[in-house]
This record gives structure tokens, C-alpha cells and sequence, in this order.
């Protein structure tokens, strides 16, 4: 997995809240066995025109030509709710996007994030407003930067918001590593645990 | 002061599949069961395989067959959905491979993923149980410890028998009183919803309690469970009881013999004890539970059946909210408009929420000797084959047939769309399902969450309706 330790991109506005992995990648879309070639589904219902169709839609704000190579978005309360489909972080990947700046997430969607080496950050709605709001005036130079190693989030007007995220989630990040080789690292330990388990809840064997 | 030694219910479980503690407040937890479906699972199966990583203790990883599969009778590998397909061959491979059991298209055993796995006694007390599915949530009714994860950490689950886990929050969610007629599980849980916002339980793990959950039989606390995660729980779960170990008694995978007096007197012991603190605390007064459902395109958007539209709330930074005026633009309805006069095109009974047997003998309550009204198409879902064969040994088929309901094989079918099949663009549909998001259940299909005793009532009066009348 690539690092993540600092990014700069432009972000994009989606300041609703409850946005669900339904919309960021509906089932349709998810039409492989793969984990790859999802990017195009990637918001499909609000995208493109119709259903299925490939046709963009000009309202929607990653079509809008000031938007263009989107690499964070801005969102409300409750960002990937819903589904636990991780085909939604992967679509997001695909698509370009680093970091999700938003007043809360789904845990299932933001424990998927972490797995794929994109950023989700948590911070008062209030502020994303206002980063909203300075982003819009012209995406392309007023520009988000994200530091993960000091935790904070810089505006363009410099203004500097520090964030929380786990340390162990940290490190997975930080460190671009993959959660299944660093437990194998336990493996002993967990063989153990195991061994002793099965003693104690022997109908769980 | 309290006992410094109390614990929750989630503590003990949590506390006895502790491997290591990891950094911060998280930990290396053990997983004791891992299921999988063919929508998710597939991937997880192929991409293992493809890494050269093997499922350690394959016997206890559990796959089906429910998500995509279609539920016309005489169904096969065939599927409405283009691809769909793909995903049960690939399932089936990935299976066989990796030596896991595969409750597959016309297996006896075959159904919905949180409906078979208590039905056949796989979810038990007291154990971790995950699968890649938000809603398995809902098999914490039993008093395990049960999240949904995505398709990687299923991965790490079946090739470590570990997963690294965040310490979530404790909540207590208190029903104090008992239910009013006609009141279920469903309505309990939209209403936690509708009070305290769709995100109100994110970065918690929630008990549920009280008389009213006392009272409830397990199936209808399965129900309560499976939308916690429309709450944004980590998860929902409540102490095991007498009712959950008589309904565990002689299942096919549930303990037998010796160990079957060790793990009752083991679930004996999985409760919050007296002093034990939980991190927040909410406490509903069911006297003010009605059949609920919801207006909008977020489980939060829950009303009582006698309300109207509300008006949309205003914001901190005083402007209406934008995901209000999105949701009534979508669903077209407005302020004040009465709930129960909203016509409807489509009538659905079916899901992990509620297609099990006491949901379709709910539902035929209300639907025996009626007709569901002109124009309103209406198919009803059982869980899982077992829950189909019962219902038709007890003739519920035949009430719903007759009054009109289409009725299918198991599977998650219309609870979403997945290319397949749908009521239709912009057709306003009351649902027993858990989500009402924009376009779940088809492009742009309008869904009103409700219990299957609403749904029925609603399909009998062609409109939005409250069940209470029809009993």
C-alpha cells in the first residue's frame, strides 16, 4: 500500500450529510468480481445523466471543469453510511481521492479507508463549512493541505485545523503497511490464545 | 462509587477474545465465526487466494448464496442482475477451494446470511462473529459480538483468525414499558432513529434493554439489532436469556451434549453487571412508540403513522438543510402532508430486517381475507428456505397468494437494487427493509421503511396506512 504522510489537492464540496455508499457506488456498478474498474461508478447516480448511463451530468460538482482533478472531498455528517460495501473505497481510490474531510463516517467505510491508504479526517462541520466555503471561491489555488504525520489540515488562507485518528491507524497509513502481514508477525501469539481458547469454549472449536 | 471490576456485556466479550492490545484503545481481537455472501465474500475469497494467504480454520468460515441470486421460483445460476452470474460461480469456486460450507442457490439450508446463521444455531452467545455485510449487527440479538466489515478485513479475519479493532464506546440503549398493539421491534429501532438522528450512535457499541426488549422473542430482537448499524453503530447486542437458549436448544450447530450444559452455564454469565458504566445512555418510554415510517431517504426520517411531513430543520449556520430539501425533492413530498395519504405503487415483505417466520405470520394477520388494492404490486420475500417451508406448512402462503402478494425463494432480493430487479422509476414502494437511501431499491425509487404488519396494511389500503386499523 502507498504511504500517506502529507497531501496537497484540490477538494470538492458534497456538504451534505448521511451521504450513503449507495450513492458513492451503487450496486449496479459493482459488476466484476474485482476490485478494480470501479472508478467510473464512482457517484454514477449523480454523475451521469441517467441510470447506467455514461452521460455527464454538469451539475454535479466533480464534472464542473474548476473541480477538475478533485483529490479530497469535503462532506456533512455521516459520510459512507450504510452498506458495507468496499467497492465504495475502492471507486474513491480509482477516481483519485486521498483524503475525506467530513463531520463523522460510517465505521465500516472508514475502517475501509484506512485499508486502501485513503485518509478519512474528522472535524467540526463548522470548519468544513467554512473550508467549503474558501475552496469554492476558486478550487483550483485555494488548494487543501494535509499533513498526517502532525496531524492537521492547512487552508489555502492558512488557517491550520489538527485532527485525531488512531494511533494504530496511524502507523498502517503512515507506514503503507498491510494489516494481514503485520498480525502474521503475532502469529505465535495468536496460536497460543487459540490453543488456551478452545480449552475454555471447547463447543467454539 | 462503582465496582471498579463491572463490566458491560460488551466488555466481558471483548475482554475474552483480547489476543493482544495493540496501540492506543485497540486491540487484536479473536474471531470465532466468519461468514461470507456471494456480493462480497467473492471478492474477499479471490483476492485471498490470489495472495497466496489461506483460511486458517475453514470450518468455521460460512458462505451463501443470497444477495444476488434471484428469487423467481425455479430460479438457477442465472441471474436478472448482468454478471450476476460471475459472482455465484465464483463463490461456489472460491468455496470449494478453500474447504468452507456454502449454503449455495437450491440448498435446503439456503437463505438470507443473518437469518440462517440463528436459524441454524451458527451465532451463539458470547462470540465474535463478523461478516463483510453491514447488517450483521443483527445477530448481537443473541448476545454475541457481531460487526460488518468490509471485503479486506474479512481477508485478514479468515487468514489470521484476528481482527485488529478500534475499543468502541458503550452505550445503553433503555426500552422502559412494554409495546402498544400493533407496536414491533422495527418500530422501536426507526423511532431510536428518528429521535436521535441516523449518526447518534456512531463510535458506540450498544446494549439494548429493558422490559420491552425483556419481552421481545429473539426474532424480533434480531430485528432491533439489524438496524443498529442505521444508527452508525459499531454494533448492537443484548444479553443472552432464557428465551435465547431454549430458541438455541437442538440447532444443528449450536452446542450439544457435554458442551451444551458448559455453554449455557457460560451464556449464564454474559450480562452488564449492576454497576457496570456505559459511556452514554438513552432511555425511551415505549408508550410513546406508534408504527412508524419513514418520509425521507435516511433511516432518521422516521415519523409516527399518524404525523405529518415536518418542515425541514434549520442548520447552525441558520439555512435549511440541504439534505432535507434534497430528500423531499426525491421523494416528492411536502410539509404537512399526512402520511397516510401518500398513495403507493409497490409493497415489499422481505430482508434481513424482517422475513422470518414471525414477520410473515405478522404480516398474514393482516392480509387474511383481503386484497391488496389495485395497481399495487406486492411480493413478499421469506429469509430463508427453512422460513419458507414453514410458512408454507402453515398455510401463509397460500393468505399471501390469495390476497394478492407474489411469493418468491429466499434472498435479499428487492431490499436493493443491484441491476436486477426494481418497482420501478420513481414508484413510491412501503418496504420492511432497513434502507430508504436514494436509488437503493431501484433508479430512483421512492421507500418508505415500516414493520411487515404496516407493509401489509399499507398494500390492503393502496396507500400509506396505520396497521392499527386493520387488527
Amino acid at each position: 500500500m502507498d504511504k500517506f504522510t502529507q497531501h496537497q489537492g484540490v477538494a470538492a464540496p458534497l456538504m451534505q450529510s448521511n451521504i450513503d455508499t449507495d450513492v458513492i457506488i451503487p450496486s449496479r456498478e459493482m459488476k466484476r468480481v474485482s476490485k478494480i474498474g470501479l472508478g467510473e461508478g464512482l457517484f454514477a447516480n449523480r454523475r451521469y445523466t441517467l441510470p447506467g448511463g455514461r452521460e455527464p451530468n454538469p451539475d454535479f460538482v466533480l464534472n464542473k471543469l474548476e473541480y477538475e482533478n478533485t483529490s479530497i472531498l469535503l462532506s456533512g455528517k455521516n459520510f459512507g453510511c450504510g452498506s458495507s460495501r468496499e467497492h465504495a473505497v475502492w471507486a474513491l481510490k480509482e477516481y483519485g481521492i486521498k483524503a475525506i474531510i467530513a463531520a463523522g463516517f460510517g465505521s465500516i467505510f472508514y475502517n475501509n479507508c484506512i485499508r486502501n491508504g485513503i485518509l478519512p479526517i474528522v472535524l467540526d462541520l463548522i470548519v468544513i463549512e467554512s473550508l467549503s466555503a474558501e475552496v469554492q471561491e476558486n478550487p483550483q489555488s485555494n488548494q487543501i493541505c494535509i499533513n498526517l504525520v502532525k496531524q492537521y489540515v492547512e487552508s489555502s488562507n492558512g488557517k491550520c485545523h489538527s485532527f485525531d485518528i488512531k494511533p494504530a491507524q496511524k502507523v498502517m497509513l503512515v507506514e503503507g503497511l498491510d494489516a494481514i502481514d503485520v498480525t502474521l508477525k503475532m502469529k505465535d501469539e495468536i496460536f497460543q490464545f487459540q490453543h488456551s481458547y478452545n480449552k475454555d469454549f471447547p463447543w467454539l472449536n | 462509587m462503582s465496582n471498579s471490576t463491572a463490566m458491560t456485556l460488551f466488555e466481558k466479550i471483548w475482554q475474552q477474545h483480547q489476543v493482544e492490545s495493540l496501540d492506543g484503545d485497540a486491540a487484536l481481537i479473536y474471531i470465532d465465526r466468519i461468514f461470507l455472501h456471494e456480493r462480497t465474500g467473492s471478492i474477499a475469497l479471490k483476492s485471498l487466494a490470489s495472495d497466496g494467504r489461506k483460511v486458517v480454520n475453514p470450518e468455521h468460515v460460512f458462505c451463501t448464496m443470497d444477495h444476488i441470486v434471484d428469487t423467481f421460483p425455479g430460479r438457477n445460476d442465472t441471474t436478472l442482475m448482468p454478471s450476476g452470474t460471475d459472482f455465484i460461480l465464483a463463490t461456489r469456486e472460491s468455496c470449494k477451494e478453500a474447504g468452507i460450507r456454502l449454503f449455495d442457490v437450491n440448498d435446503p439450508q439456503q437463505g438470507i446470511v443473518h437469518v440462517i446463521s440463528p436459524e441454524l444455531g451458527i451465532v451463539q452467545p458470547g462470540c465474535t462473529l463478523v461478516c463483510p455485510d453491514s447488517h450483521t449487527c443483527s445477530q448481537g440479538a443473541l448476545g454475541a459480538l457481531a460487526w460488518g466489515i468490509g471485503s479486506s478485513e474479512a481477508e485478514h479475519a479468515m487468514a489470521t483468525k484476528t481482527l485488529r479493532v478500534n475499543k468502541p464506546k458503550t452505550m445503553n440503549v433503555r426500552f422502559n414499558g412494554s409495546l402498544s398493539k400493533a407496536v414491533t421491534a422495527k418500530d422501536m429501532i426507526l423511532h431510536l432513529i428518528g429521535q436521535y438522528g441516523a449518526a447518534g450512535g456512531a463510535g458506540y457499541v450498544i446494549e439494548f434493554s429493558g422490559k420491552a426488549v425483556d419481552e421481545l422473542e429473539i426474532e424480533a430482537r434480531l430485528t432491533l439489532c439489524n438496524m443498529a448499524v442505521e444508527f452508525s453503530a459499531f454494533s448492537g447486542l443484548i444479553a443472552p436469556d432464557q428465551k435465547t437458549i431454549e430458541y438455541l436448544r437442538g440447532k444443528e450447530h449450536a452446542p450439544s451434549g457435554k458442551n451444551w450444559d458448559a455453554a449455557v452455564s457460560f451464556w449464564n454469565q454474559l450480562y452488564s453487571d449492576k454497576d457496570a458504566e456505559f459511556d452514554s445512555i438513552i432511555e425511551i418510554d415505549c408508550q410513546d412508540i406508534c408504527p412508524t415510517i419513514t418520509w425521507g431517504t435516511s433511516p432518521q426520517h422516521a415519523i409516527a403513522v399518524t404525523d405529518t411531513v415536518p418542515e425541514p430543520s434549520i442548520n447552525g449556520n441558520g439555512k435549511v438543510s440541504e439534505s432535507v430539501l434534497r430528500a423531499m425533492h426525491y421523494m416528492q413530498v411536502t410539509p404537512n402532508t399526512k402520511l397516510t395519504d401518500l398513495a403507493i405503487d409497490g409493497a415489499f415483505i422481505g430482508s434481513c430486517t424482517n422475513s422470518r417466520i414471525s414477520d410473515l405470520r405478522m404480516a398474514a394477520e393482516v392480509l387474511k381475507g383481503r386484497k391488496v388494492a389495485v395497481g399495487v404490486k406486492a411480493i413478499c420475500v421469506p429469509g430463508s428456505t427453512l422460513v419458507k417451508q414453514q410458512a408454507e406448512a402453515e398455510g401463509l402462503d397460500k393468505i399471501f397468494i390469495e390476497s394478492g402478494f407474489e411469493w418468491r425463494e429466499a434472498g435479499c432480493s428487492m431490499c436493493f437494487y443491484a441491476g436486477g430487479e426494481t418497482f420501478g422509476h420513481q414508484k413510491r414502494v412501503v418496504t420492511s427493509t432497513n434502507r430508504n437511501f436514494e436509488s437503493r431499491q431501484g433508479p430512483e425509487t421512492r421507500s418508505h421503511l415500516a414493520s411487515p404488519a404496516t407493509v401489509a396494511a399499507s398494500a390492503i389500503a393502496g396507500h400509506l396506512a396505520d396497521v392499527r386499523e386493520f387488527l
